[in-house]
């Protein structure tokens, strides 16, 4: 670079461009948090669903699955699962619970995770709860 | 080496490169369960492999800037380090803060691991890269913490260069966007919306400064070039960085409930993002180009120039691929991430650490630089390494485009599942790849023993240029 352009003047684009455009994420994600609530279908988000997202944490199902795409590559998305198995939270029920302890011999097989039955009705509370929510149109199709 | 402080930087590069081996091992297990899927099943379930390969990774990249911070901050501040006991300490700590956590994930399962570290008490587990129970969570913020303390001290106390100051902002950032980990709600979105404040403003803002700057002290003592040309490039290189990364963060806020305006905001900002990788590419060739001397160590160079091309095409060319909104839409989530996942972080951050480690090792171990005959054998790791890497990458892409195609962008598109048994030929050539990869690290671990004719290093060999 030319001695027209110093380093005092790229220090201060450093400094100026950082400031300007954190103050500027800044303001968007308070835009954010202000439209949020109205996409975000928070009135389904009952202790149930609060439940069974503490039970999709403390499983890691995020190690495996996505959710709205974002997690592990291995199984499938689950942002959408409570419309793909058919609006059913007894169906999403069904599948953890009816999961081979020892596997399925040279094929993925998801963990028995031996979850209490209030634990399996709160998980599927909260992938119901998850489909719901807005996000713009995501994915593309039901097989996500 | 100029302050026999530096010689805490050995113990964590040390650290390093052994956790970087078991990142690597469980790297192989899980690209085999992807093809073989009950592989270790139930014993070691994917989920569990996937959380040590990533926490390692990010584990042993943390051991790496903090041996470089040890090893550079004293040299640039031109006096020892504040605390060279503290940098002893908190390597005790992290290692087997790190390693017990390790061993959690690997001996009970992740429920039971959440209760017996009393995860209940405060609920961080079970996000993506940031399983870590809540208690080792706080111990890395203490370890980063007395971290910043005794480097801070360091550079406050002495020389207040580009390099260091630059470096201290990098490793601030990282310590305040971590704190974010303990931000779980229950509302989804928000949880989503505040996780990317760690995972994007780490690794596509915070962490190139730190790239940055030991990318420049690298070049500055390899090269011979006026500092004050190294620090111009930096700071744009850095400006470019935060201008275009900081609004890129919106590429994550296209799918997950937040306002479609974010589809604006993170395309275009984010389609700028491979612009700092690319100056720091024009950067890197310039400086070697431009160098005053040369430098005996030439594979320390290689990597340096290595990890500029390769970031530029992991995290820029890979990263613009699917970041437009209409093009994410479809490869959201799909085997697209996981091959940018791959190339930009070996490119960007292993290739930096690798960088340093290469320049810093032999004068920790009292030459100015490793004998001829194990640079070679050091090369041929770069090699094996790199090119593996890039077939891993696009063996993902073929791998992802089918995906896409089959599962999303068709009229009748098939199940999850049956997709991906019908693109598993990528995943073994992947895997091919990965073990081609493990095979390039072993022979970079073995370049630490090749003996060679010793040459000790004269105090007055390393001619500072600064």
């Amino acid at each position: 670079m030319s001695d027209v352009f110093t380093k005092s003047m790229a220090r201060n684009i450093y400094y100026g461009g950082s400031v300007f455009f954190l103050l500027l994420f800044l303001a968007l994600t308070f835009d954010t948090l202000g439209e949020i609530p109205k996409r975000d279908n928070h009135e389904a988000l009952t202790p149930q669903v609060a439940l069974g997202k503490k039970v999709w944490e403390d499983n890691d199902c995020i190690g495996c699955h996505t959710l709205l795409g974002e997690g592990a590559y291995f199984a499938p998305e689950l942002g959408n699962v409570y419309k793909r198995f058919g609006n059913s939270t007894d169906a999403i029920v069904g599948f953890i619970k009816s999961r081979p302890v020892e596997g399925i011999p040279g094929r993925r097989s998801m963990p028995q995770f031996n979850l209490s039955d209030e634990e399996l009705e709160a998980v599927a509370a909260f992938l119901k709860y998850a489909s719901e929510i807005n996000a713009a149109n995501w994915p593309p199709n039901i097989q996500g | 080496m100029k302050y026999s402080s530096q010689a805490v930087a050995k113990p964590y590069f040390i650290a390093a490169i052994g956790l970087f081996i078991g990142q690597i091992l469980f790297g192989v297990i899980l690209g085999l369960q992807y093809v073989i899927g009950d592989f270790l099943f139930p014993e070691i379930p994917f989920n569990v492999a996937r959380m040590v390969h990533t926490n390692l990774l990010i584990v042993w990249l943390l051991f790496g800037f903090m041996g470089a911070s040890y090893y550079l901050v004293p040299e640039e501040a031109e006096r020892e380090l504040h605390s060279p006991m503290l940098a002893w300490v908190l390597f005790w700590v992290f290692l087997v803060a790190g390693a017990l956590t390790i061993l959690g994930y690997l001996l009970v399962p992740y429920a039971q691991l959440a209760e017996l570290t009393m995860n209940d008490l405060l609920p961080t587990m079970g996000r993506e890269f940031l399983e870590q129970p809540t208690i080792t969570k706080i111990g890395i913020v203490i370890v980063a913490l007395g971290f910043l303390f005794n480097v801070g001290m360091t550079i406050l106390g002495g020389r207040k260069t580009v390099v260091n100051l630059v470096l201290l902002t990098g490793l601030t950032g990282l310590a305040v966007f971590f704190l974010f980990a303990f931000y779980v709600p229950d509302n989804l979105v928000l949880d989503k919306y505040f996780w990317w404040w760690v995972v994007h403003l780490w690794v596509e803002g915070v962490w190139e400064l730190i790239l940055g700057a030991i990318l420049a002290f690298v070049l500055i003592k390899t090269t011979g070039v006026d500092r004050e040309v190294i620090e111009k490039w930096l700071y744009v290189i850095i400006a470019m960085t935060l201008i275009t990364g900081i609004i890129g963060t919106g590429h994550h806020f296209f799918w997950i409930g937040t306002p479609e305006y974010w589809q604006w905001w993170g395309s275009i900002f984010s389609a700028m993002e491979p612009i700092p990788f690319f100056m720091m590419t024009v950067f890197a060739f310039n400086m070697v180009n431009r160098r005053r001397r040369d430098h005996p160590n030439k594979v320390a160079v290689l990597w340096a120039l290595g990890t500029a091309v390769m970031a530029f095409l992991g995290a820029g060319v890979w990263g613009f691929l699917h970041t437009l909104a209409p093009i994410n839409y479809y490869t959201h989530g799909t085997q697209i991430t996981a091959a940018h996942g791959h190339m930009a972080f070996y490119g960007a951050y292993v290739m930096i650490v690798l960088t340093i480690i290469s320049y810093a090792m032999p004068i920790l171990r009292g030459q100015e630089a490793a004998d001829p005959r194990a640079q070679v054998v050091e090369m041929w790791s770069f090699w094996l390494m790199t090119v593996s890497m890039v077939f891993i990458t696009l063996f993902l892409t073929a791998a992802g485009v089918l995906q896409v195609w089959m599962q999303r962008y068709t009229e009748m598109p098939e199940s999850f599942m049956v997709v991906q048994e019908k693109i598993e030929i990528f995943y073994w050539l992947r895997e091919l790849a990965g073990v081609v990869f493990l095979l390039g690290l072993i022979v970079y671990v073995v370049s630490f023993f090749v003996k060679g004719g010793e040459r000790e290093m004269a105090s007055d060999v390393v001619a500072d240029t600064a």
